[in-house]
């Protein structure tokens, strides 16, 4: 009997450590929306009075949601719309119409997505219509309730907003929020983007017509509320079926104290909750049946694979040729003080360094050398001055070395066995 | 089909995993009565999974896994933890970066082959626009008559539009994958493109994650604005002992094994300072590994004497590296040369100067126009001119290294200077006739001068001479002319 009970306890421990990568990675990867955002409060209680305006009283409206990127623009208009559609009479009302900047890259691919969100494609059948401008209004009225009294309320939501003001004579915003300045018809028109400055791209009549109305979502989270938001993203739900399990899971508290010096080195490069998604995400991959609990050196694995310095990556894989080049390129940026060079003069570098200083390095042909430095041009670590123009010979083309001294310093220290002779003639001052 | 099944089985067995673990004595006995089961609960235990794990996937194909993809046990993992099990959510966007032949390419499409993970695997070489790459991408992923759905000139709009149709039908059970090859030539599509693909999870809303595979690291893509940053891995390039244990597993069946391992031994030590590619390395052991057992073939030496194996082959591996290794020849080309073995006729390159015989003003017209690309102008009185006088030390000596014309480049110089220098360095009288102006143009054609300025600049035309040093002297040496005294940078 006892058996079977520790049996059926242990049983689940598979079980269990599949269902919280279930619920975790839909909370991660998938970006479920939680039951309230999280530091927002303000933000959200402007953003939801001004949506039940149009929905319920017919107002027309125009809000901007700026915010870096990962700051939550889009999970908190999600949840407004989520709190406003439980209401009865809003839910059976209101349209939306989702679009995007990088999707609808023209205006009139803007126009076919509207027709067809509002599913309108039959109404509009073949008529031409003379511009835009028409086009929306006919879409508006169609839109009208069977006593022709008022139209049903419209929500446009422009994710990506600034691209839309790239497009030509901005004829998609003009027109939408001429509507809501108009009272033609109730819309929400709901802009989210990441740039600070989009008013300086509206032109001056798309300007007036807007209501200036911003929500800033700038991060002020301090290092306790991340701490906060850090076990809480962990966190298990309440109807999580295992409840021993996840109370184990959920208190953790060898982990909550030791993560503290990681978690301060994130929180100072970058707050957002994308970046601790990931960092999380990271850590649980590394749960499995054998590791049941999420420990701190999970979490420090997890943070040094998300900051690895990607250059100093692909420094680690060249070869010795290569890097006598590169160290090459690092002297004459450190003599002619950052001009740029071309192959000749590394070339002359890296014979001096042979004939002078070299036991180890063979002297190789110039063909070989040549196919080493295009490699180096292939990985992007040098670039062409000019864009590549071929008028000039290619051993003559000038070039840049796009990285610095340190990171070439450094790959030096962490590059397998490198000769000692290159690591001197890397340290002397003078090549 | 058989994935379900054993899907299905998978789930009972699944939960008796913990027994075999924690409980190992008394898995035998709890295990008993499970009949068919025992046989795979024996074989599981944790440290024969060690790195290489994936939940509900049999033993046999884990090991199949692991042969296939040798020194890189690692990095799948890692992939397999990342991507998680089939119905769980993977991360929207994968960036996988290092060097090439690291494998790659070869770990994502061997892990998704062999778990039969539904996969559209493109590469973007050959998307030149991207209404290929979402043809390509729909085809793999629902099949032909949902690519046909996608109108002309298809953009990122239609393609997110039809997904949502089609997936509407069909709604994902399992994570679906899209592996993006040289992802760097996105950058050259529409500007739109990758960020729309980063986070197409979000803007299809369904189960799937684009994995992006590139040489070049992800600073080098990041748009202006930003964008969903994917998660980013990195492939490590191998160490010479993984090299060595790869190239090892291509050894030939009538040799032994030890003899290969010596083989590949001696051409590391040839090429590993100046190649560590994986693939260019196979190529090039590949061609010269019947020079290498010539001797043991002709019975002059024995598999133990590794001393005479090299002395054999190194000079071979040098030459190699001068022409095979550039491609200055084709294996063809190699393979015949080692046949034959004519060691003494060197071995012609592609490069088309190699192959060029010009006439014999031809070649002074070309030494001309070295010497004027390359001095300064107002040197040529003290090299041309016969009784030039003295001329100051001062403004004539060059000042620094750096402004050495052989490192600037060669510099423009006009038709009559070309014309002067000619006719002060032929020996014999030339009478400026047509034919002397048409080898000029017979040089730009050949590539060896170029034109410089505008075509109609028809009285003042400007060259430039495109050959290297080592050419310029191999010709004047035909024609027995000293040009080293004649360059301004050799005083």
């Amino acid at each position: 009997m006892s058996k079977r009970k520790s049996r059926e306890a242990h049983l689940a421990v598979g079980d269990c450590v599949a269902q919280v990568q279930r619920i975790l990675r839909e909370r991660f990867c998938h970006q479920r929306l939680p039951d309230r955002p999280v530091g927002l409060e303000s933000q959200y209680k402007h953003l939801l009075e001004l949506l039940r305006r149009t929905a319920v009283h017919g107002e027309s409206n125009s809000v901007l949601i700026v915010g870096p990127r990962g700051a939550g623009k889009t999970m908190l208009l999600r949840c407004a719309l989520r709190e406003l559609l439980e209401l009865q009479e809003v839910k059976q009302n209101v349209l939306q119409v989702h679009l995007s900047g990088l999707l609808q890259t023209d205006d009139r691919i803007a126009l076919k997505e509207i027709t067809r969100q509002l599913h309108l494609e039959n109404v509009v059948g073949d008529k031409v219509f003379g511009s835009f401008a028409e086009n929306l209004v006919f879409l508006l009225e169609a839109l009208k309730r069977g006593d022709k009294s008022s139209s049903r309320p419209v929500f446009f939501i422009l994710e990506e907003f600034d691209l839309f003001a790239h497009h030509k004579n901005q004829t998609l915003l003009y027109n939408l929020l001429d509507v809501s300045q108009s009272a033609q018809a109730p819309v929400a028109v709901v802009g989210l983007t990441c740039r600070l400055d989009v008013l300086e791209l509206l032109e001056k009549r798309v300007k007036s017509r807007f209501s200036h109305r911003q929500i800033h979502l700038l991060s002020c989270m301090s290092f306790c509320q991340y701490l906060d938001a850090f076990r809480s993203e962990l966190a298990l739900p309440d109807d999580f079926p295992d409840s021993k399990f996840s109370q184990e899971w959920n208190l953790n508290k060898s982990l909550f104290k030791s993560v503290q010096e990681i978690l301060q080195k994130h929180f100072n490069s970058c707050k957002d909750f994308r970046s601790l998604h990931l960092l999380l995400l990271l850590a649980l991959t590394r749960v499995s049946v054998s590791n049941p609990t999420l420990r701190a050196v999970d979490i420090l694995e997890a943070s040094r694979m998300s900051s690895a310095d990607s250059k100093a990556n692909i420094l680690h894989g060249l070869s010795v040729l290569e890097l006598c080049l590169i160290i090459a390129m690092k002297h004459l940026n450190d003599i002619y003080e950052g001009e740029p060079f071309n192959f000749q003069m590394v070339h002359n570098e890296f014979k001096k360094f042979i004939q002078r200083k070299s036991h180890s390095i063979h002297n190789f042909e110039k063909p070989v050398v040549i196919k080493a430095f295009e490699h180096l041009l292939q990985l992007e670590l040098i670039r062409p001055v000019d864009g590549g123009v071929c008028k000039v010979q290619r051993e003559y083309q000038l070039m840049r070395l796009m990285l610095d001294h340190t990171q070439v310093m450094e790959a030096l220290q962490r590059y397998p066995q490198c000769p000692t002779d290159v690591k001197q003639w890397a340290i002397s001052a003078f090549g | 089909m058989e994935l379900r099944t054993t899907n299905i089985c998978m789930k009972n067995f699944k939960s008796r995993l913990p027994d075999v673990t924690f409980y190992s004595r008394e898995s035998e006995a709890a295990c008993g009565p499970r009949g068919s089961v025992v046989g795979f609960s024996g074989s599981v235990s944790e440290k024969m999974l060690s790195g290489l794990h994936y939940p509900g996937c049999p033993e046999a194909r884990l090991r199949s896994l692991r042969e296939k993809l040798p020194c890189r046990e690692v990095q799948a993992g890692t992939l397999l933890a990342i991507m998680g099990e089939p119905e769980q959510y993977c991360y929207p966007s994968i960036f996988i970066y290092g060097h090439r032949a690291t494998g790659k390419s070869h770990v994502i499409l061997t892990l998704l082959k062999e778990l039969e993970l539904p996969h559209a695997a493109v590469s973007c070489v050959e998307c030149v626009s991207a209404g290929l790459l979402f043809e390509q991408t729909l085809l793999a992923l629902f099949g032909a008559d949902s690519a046909a759905l996608l109108p002309r000139l298809p953009s990122l709009s239609d393609f997110v539009r039809v997904y949502r149709q089609v997936c509407a039908q069909q709604p994902a059970k399992q994570t679906r994958y899209i592996v993006l090859e040289r992802a760097e030539l996105l950058r050259d599509m529409e500007a739109n493109l990758l960020p729309g693909l980063l986070r197409l999870q979000e803007l299809v809303d369904d189960n799937v994650a684009v994995i992006l595979l590139s040489e070049i690291v992800w600073d080098k893509f990041r748009p202006n604005t930003g964008c969903f940053e994917p998660l980013l891995l990195h492939f490590p390039d191998y160490t010479k002992a993984e090299l060595l244990q790869i190239l090892s597993l291509d050894s030939n069946p009538s040799y032994t094994p030890e003899l290969y391992s010596s083989y590949i031994n001696i051409l590391l030590g040839v090429f590993y300072s100046v190649c560590r590619d994986l693939r260019e390395l196979r190529h090039l052991a590949a061609l010269n590994f019947s020079k290498f057992c010539e001797p043991l073939e002709k019975g002059e030496a024995k598999e133990g004497n590794t001393h005479k194996l090299w002395r054999n082959i190194e000079p071979h591996l040098k030459r190699a590296m001068q022409t095979v290794y550039l491609r200055e020849v084709s294996s063809v080309q190699w393979g015949q040369q080692q046949m034959d073995e004519k060691e003494a006729t060197a071995l012609r390159g592609l490069s088309a100067l190699a192959h060029v015989e010009l006439p014999y003003y031809s070649k002074f017209l070309l030494i001309a126009a070295y010497l004027a690309s390359y001095n300064p102008a107002r040197t040529d009185r003290r090299f041309f001119v016969k009784h030039h006088g003295k001329m100051k030390k001062t403004s004539f000596l060059k000042k620094h290294e750096k402004t050495s014309n052989h490192l600037l480049g060669p510099k423009p110089f006009p038709l009559d200077r070309l014309l002067a220098i000619f006719y002060s360095v032929v020996d014999s009288r030339v009478a400026p006739t047509a034919s002397v102006f048409s080898q000029i143009s017979s040089l730009v054609t050949l590539q060896l001068l170029t034109q410089v300025g505008h075509d109609d600049q028809l009285d003042t035309p400007k060259y430039k001479c495109a050959v290297s040093l080592d050419f310029i002297l191999a010709i004047s040496r035909t024609v027995s002319f000293d040009i080293v005294r004649y360059l301004y940078d050799f005083i």
